[in-house]
């Protein structure tokens, strides 16, 4: 059985009691204890700079050319904090009850209730280091709501919170290495953890600039990797998010969680041919303004703007009445791919629906209207309304605009769901260390926090929480015993051996010498995941998609073509080395998605749904983390974490 | 939308490394869909590259939605490309005409090396960011969020400062490769706030220190950084910098 190490007593003191009854590590001892981070997202760079902060001598990894590139940046819509300054009913309780409800109750009751306890610090600490989040005009900081929730405690700023609190991150990251505490290997990719008598002791480095090993040691190592939904070859997220890191500890020992818990985001914008590298997410905050409908009528081909209102289906209204568009994302995707698979799809490809924003444009200038207290003509209204639509969306309207030519103030937008964030990752338990003693995951690389679906605005929540306000406690606990152990000189056979390995592999990629490009095995593997592991899977196509990857994963390492040499820069190396890893991480999402066998959150099995449609859990049989453990090539052991509710009862979900 | 395929002619620089002299080479890409991304349009041209045995272009992106600040093309003699307001990766093929010849330059400054082909080295900002782009506050300082009322104009405007990417592009626009924008954009972002008044006069002074340090050029007031910034970060904010650095020096006390 793997333990969870969640301390004893009530939820709401379990964290409060941690903490103080924890080890400590003096400052001396700090200053010679080292910790390696590997990638400088909010959960990265927020442990570096806690870090650094508290005298630990640390070095950070990211495979961009600065800490600040990091794909937390992209985030759009806002961050979740119980602060209750709506003064509409929000608590401490509320926010870790909707998100273990959001999840489909697939989380841990006592990590989402630290959590919801952290949320609010997060907010003081990003105010104090200058975030400029947005605010009323009486100066106090402004929210709106997100899906999944009936308060407003959604911070934001603009369309671009993830890059302010990124930003903020990135500079108290910054600060510490102005000041000596942190040291930043940018253009690094980690290839490997060291392994010193069972324990984490380091890191095998790839300097993408000049092609050469290097070889780090920390007394532990933090993998902050972000989430791997580029193996689906098309997502939102960036080109470089891989899983190379958090799969290189999994082969090392430490256990995978849930991996087939993979978020697809209800609000993007489609696909418009073969040629497409990525897709780009339009803001969740967005559904609340904007309303999304297909025409009422199978195959309509008029234009939007001809099809009268009664003969429009806002089919969420229809369905959900009481959170309407702002339902969790799993069910606002699966409706949209419901009613584009029955026929009700827009736009070339009929695999769209519209996101409409023209009653908020009227609305809103109506208010303004009123604020100014003006009689004006229709001209006039639909101006000041777009106006302040273009106040809080703007951002993403012109970034709509640039990719599909289209102007969404006048005709509304066309949207698909896509692969967005991952929920799986490598298991951790409460102090948020993986199954490998001194190796630690923060962010969305672990698994721990959004069950089987998260909520939005919780993402870079978790990272920061993570970051600021987690690990600086819990690895305190463990590097207390540790304050004996030298520096470990990198001569160390774990580290000579280590580092062969990495070289001998990068040699075998490179002699492959066959005939097939990197991008046409990524997109193969995309595709196969995306059909038979995506937003509906079953039994049969998981079991034919497990085979399809077995033959692409020996179809890669006998023709793919790797142009360039070793020890440069070598782009195209550097995502083979991906690659290779998102072709065995795809065999095992599969076989835990053939395994669960139930649909809960983002994971829908088309053999288990209720008579309307709905996710039907099956919690007598699964209600459990499954953390894999490989044995070897294509074998893996399933272990179980039971989840205990205590607090929560879970019951079917229902946004109706 | 209506759109077609296009032929096009590409020149496009090519270094192998930081010591290479590099050259301009043309390329014929074909049957490109002007609903291609830039960036979609140089993946083609590089599988095509691998497939006859030739070494694809290197070139930085990662977010390819605007944000991250990593994709850096000089195309046609301008950063990032012929739209206003607008990163390379957010560039699409509409901007283009069939048979045209387009020119793709890495930015071109002696403070961004050139590490290969289309790549440079933009580590200076990172380095003028530790030198004060920052607010010194440890973590588990700070008070109610709410404790301090900030003006929203003032608010907003230190977030259409905070709203730059680092990208580098006023760099490249500019004939003496100046920081300025980048630099005035971090200090107008931490200036205008409450919580940045402490380190007020000491960011300025060194950050503006770094800069010159890292060998960007001078300010000439010529607006050029300003016209192709991808977030419209305004040149008002390197006015500001001026007269926080002017007082700094005036009143510094050390």
């Amino acid at each position: 059985m793997i333990d969870a190490k969640i301390p004893a007593g009530a939820l709401d003191s379990k964290w409060t009691k941690y903490k103080s009854t924890c080890k400590l590590v003096n400052p001396a001892n700090k200053r010679s204890l080292e910790i390696i981070v590997v990638g400088t997202g909010l959960a990265g760079a927020s442990a570096a700079a806690a870090l650094g902060e508290l005298g630990y001598k640390v070095k950070t990894f990211c495979f961009q050319d600065s800490p600040r590139r990091a794909h937390s940046i992209a985030a759009q819509g806002g961050i979740n904090a119980a602060k209750n300054y709506q003064n509409d009913g929000d608590s401490t309780y509320r926010l870790f009850y909707d998100t273990i409800k959001g999840g489909d109750y697939r989380a841990r009751e006592g990590n989402v209730h630290r959590l919801a306890e952290v949320s609010a610090n997060i907010i003081d600490q990003c105010v104090a280091q200058g975030v400029p989040f947005a605010r009323e005009y009486g100066g106090l900081l402004s929210n709106r709501s997100f899906g999944g929730t009936q308060v407003q405690r959604t911070f934001y700023a603009a369309g671009q919170t993830g890059q302010q609190l990124l930003i903020g991150a990135y500079q108290a990251q910054e600060r510490q290495i102005a000041l000596g505490n942190v040291v930043q290997y940018s253009r690094h990719e980690m290839l490997d953890v060291v392994m010193i008598d069972g324990k984490a002791r380091g890191i095998i480095a790839r300097n993408l600039v000049t092609g050469e090993l290097e070889r780090h040691f920390g007394h532990a190592v933090l993998l902050c990797t972000g989430g791997y939904g580029n193996v689906f070859y098309l997502s939102t997220n960036a080109m470089g998010s891989n899983v190379t890191a958090a799969w290189k500890a999994h082969k090392k020992g430490a256990l995978f969680a849930n991996p087939c818990f993979t978020q697809i985001h209800p609000t993007c914008i489609p696909v418009s041919g073969d040629h497409q590298s990525k897709l780009t997410l339009m803001s969740e905050s967005l559904r609340n303004d904007g309303r999304i409908w297909v025409p009422k009528k199978q195959g309509d081909t008029r234009k939007s703007i001809d099809i009268p209102e009664e003969e429009r289906d806002y089919y969420l209204e229809r369905r959900y009445p009481a959170f309407g568009n702002l339902v969790p994302r799993d069910v606002a995707s699966r409706a949209a791919k419901e009613r584009c698979d029955a026929g009700y799809g827009v736009g070339t490809s009929k695999q769209a629906v519209y996101l409409d924003f023209a009653a908020a444009i009227q609305r809103y200038g109506k208010i303004e209207a009123g604020k100014r207290g003006i009689e004006a003509d229709a001209e006039t209204i639909t101006q000041m309304g777009k106006d302040v639509v273009k106040e809080k969306y703007g951002n993403l309207f012109d970034m709509y605009e640039k990719i599909t030519g289209e102007n969404p103030y006048e005709v509304p937008m066309r949207i698909y769901p896509a692969v967005h964030y991952t929920m799986g990752g490598l298991w951790v338990d409460y102090e948020l260390m993986t199954t490998i003693p001194g190796l630690y995951c923060l962010g969305e690389a672990n698994f721990s926090d959004h069950g089987a679906n998260r909520l939005g605005a919780s993402a870079l929540m978790q990272g920061l929480a993570d970051g600021y306000f987690v690990i600086p406690y819990t690895i305190g606990n463990y590097l207390a015993d540790e304050i004996r152990t030298k520096s470990i000189p990198t001569d160390h056979p774990a580290f000579a051996e280590t580092e062969s390995k990495v070289r001998d592999r990068i040699h075998m990629l490179m002699n492959i010498k066959g005939t097939k490009t990197v991008e046409s095995f990524h997109k193969r593997l995309g595709k196969i995941m995306w059909e038979k592991c995506g937003m509906a899977r079953n039994a049969e196509g998981l079991k034919q998609a497990i085979k399809e990857i077995q033959q692409l994963k020996n179809e890669f390492w006998s023709d793919v073509k790797i142009p360039g040499e070793i020890n440069e820069m070598n782009p195209e190396l550097d995502k083979a080395n991906r690659v290779a890893d998102f072709i065995e991480l795809g065999e095992l999402m599969c076989i835990d998605a053939l395994n669960r066998e139930e649909s809960c959150g983002g994971h829908f099995r088309e053999e288990h749904q209720t008579e309307d449609g709905e996710a039907l859990r099956h919690d007598d049989k699964f209600m459990y983390v499954a953390a894999w453990e490989m044995k070897s090539e294509h074998d893996w052991q399933l272990h179980k974490e039971e989840l205990n509710y205590e607090v929560v009862k879970p019951s079917q979900r229902s946004y109706k | 939308m209506e759109h077609k395929n296009i032929n096009l002619k590409l020149k496009v620089w090519r270094q192998k490394n930081s010591t290479d002299k590099g050259g301009f080479e043309t390329y014929d890409v074909k049957n490109i869909s002007q609903e291609m991304s830039f960036l979609e349009m140089f993946d083609v041209l590089n599988e095509e590259l691998i497939a006859e045995d030739k070494d694809p272009i290197a070139f930085d992106h990662d977010c390819r939605e605007g944000i991250c600040g990593m994709c850096s093309m000089y195309i046609n003699g301008r950063p990032h490309g012929p739209w206003e307001a607008n990163t390379t990766c957010q560039l699409h093929m509409r901007a283009f005409n069939e048979g045209e010849t387009i020119v793709v330059e890495p930015w071109r400054a002696n403070a961004f090396p050139i590490i290969k082909d289309l790549m440079v080295d933009r580590t200076a900002f990172d380095r003028i960011i530790q030198a004060g782009g920052y607010i010194s506050v440890n973590t588990g300082n700070a008070v109610d969020a709410n404790a301090l009322p900030i003006e929203k104009a003032k608010a907003d405007a230190a977030f259409a400062a905070a709203a730059c990417i680092g990208c580098g592009a006023c760099v490249a626009a500019c004939k003496n490769s100046s920081a300025m924008l980048f630099v005035s954009a971090k200090a107008a972002h931490l200036n205008q706030l409450p919580q940045g008044q402490p380190e007020r006069k000491t960011r300025v002074m060194n950050m503006v220190a770094q800069m010159d340090k890292e060998g960007f050029g001078a300010c000439t007031n010529t607006g050029a950084c300003e016209a192709v910034c991808p977030k419209e970060i305004s040149i008002t904010n390197i006015a500001r910098l001026n007269l926080d650095y002017t007082c700094a020096g005036l009143t510094d006390t050390k």
